[in-house]
């Protein structure tokens, strides 16, 4: 299948995209009124995603708090989320409860103000 | 929106290497920051994918292509990511039209193994129209790509 040979990783060579176009595919799906998606499409809102996190890692790294200490916490996320035009769609109260919901965390989640008590382990 | 994002997650693996690959060198990912870029950018696919839709359905269409999803990346403000997705839509095509035209020459070459040696003769008239086929179909699909 396309979907198999674009998305993997083979031999070393550079591949169009990294993230499993069948994932993608089930998120699009996910929506109730969308119908069929072409193929194109499919890839493109891929490598969309994924030129998407990069903006998001690298946006959030330079106008965070964690650029000091080199390194990207989660406040970092929610600031870049609460305070960007480009990405207010994250903390859209209708999407909120998706892009924060995660019990081990959203104890840190209480305020802007909140910084260096969060608990962020390095990777 | 779906009650469950979690199932809806694309894998940590892929998004913590496109994160570091984006980052400088040395640079920590807290844990908690991983997971919400990882949901952030399903949030992305799903807006993305809703903004495209209504592209389509504008034109009439039931499903979803690649001019809709370039013409959704405009509508949310990632002008910056069309023409990397542009370049990225051409190397694709590239790509499929490689496969295809491997495939047909994998399919003649076979059918040509089957041929008797009776049939040497006409066998290089036969590679003279199969070529300028191959040149009239890439031609087509120029004009269609646009």
């Amino acid at each position: 299948m396309a979907d198999v040979a674009v998305g993997k990783d083979k031999c070393g060579e550079q591949r169009l995209v990294s993230l499993p176009l069948s994932r993608i595919r089930v998120i699009m799906k996910s929506s109730p009124e969308v119908s069929s998606i072409n193929q194109e499409a499919l890839v493109l809102t891929a490598k969309a995603t994924e030129l998407f996190v990069q903006y998001l890692a690298t946006y959030s790294y330079r106008h965070g708090s964690g650029k000091e200490k080199k390194a990207l916490t989660y406040s970092d996320l929610a600031n870049t989320a609460e305070e960007s035009e480009t990405f207010q769609f994250l903390a859209d109260s209708s999407m909120m409860p998706s892009f924060l919901a995660d019990t081990s965390i959203s104890h840190i989640c209480t305020g802007k103000n909140q910084r260096e008590s969060d608990p962020d382990s390095a990777l | 929106m779906a009650e469950r994002p979690e199932d809806l997650n694309l894998p940590n693996a892929v998004i913590t290497r496109i994160i570091k690959e984006a980052l400088p060198d040395g640079v920590n990912i807290s844990k908690e920051a991983r997971s919400a870029i990882s949901r952030a950018a399903s949030v992305f696919v799903l807006y993305a994918t809703s903004c495209a839709n209504n592209f389509a359905m504008k034109g009439k269409r039931k499903t979803l292509n690649a001019s809709d999803v370039l013409s959704a990346m405009e509508e949310m403000e990632f002008q910056r990511f069309i023409t990397p997705l542009k370049e990225a839509l051409e190397a694709y095509r590239r790509e499929q039209k490689g496969k295809k035209e491997a495939s047909e020459q994998k399919k003649k070459d076979k059918d040509k193994k089957t041929d008797s040696e009776e049939q040497d003769r006409s066998r290089d008239e036969d590679n003279d129209e199969d070529e300028e086929r191959i040149e009239e179909e890439q031609n087509e699909e120029d004009e269609v790509d646009n």
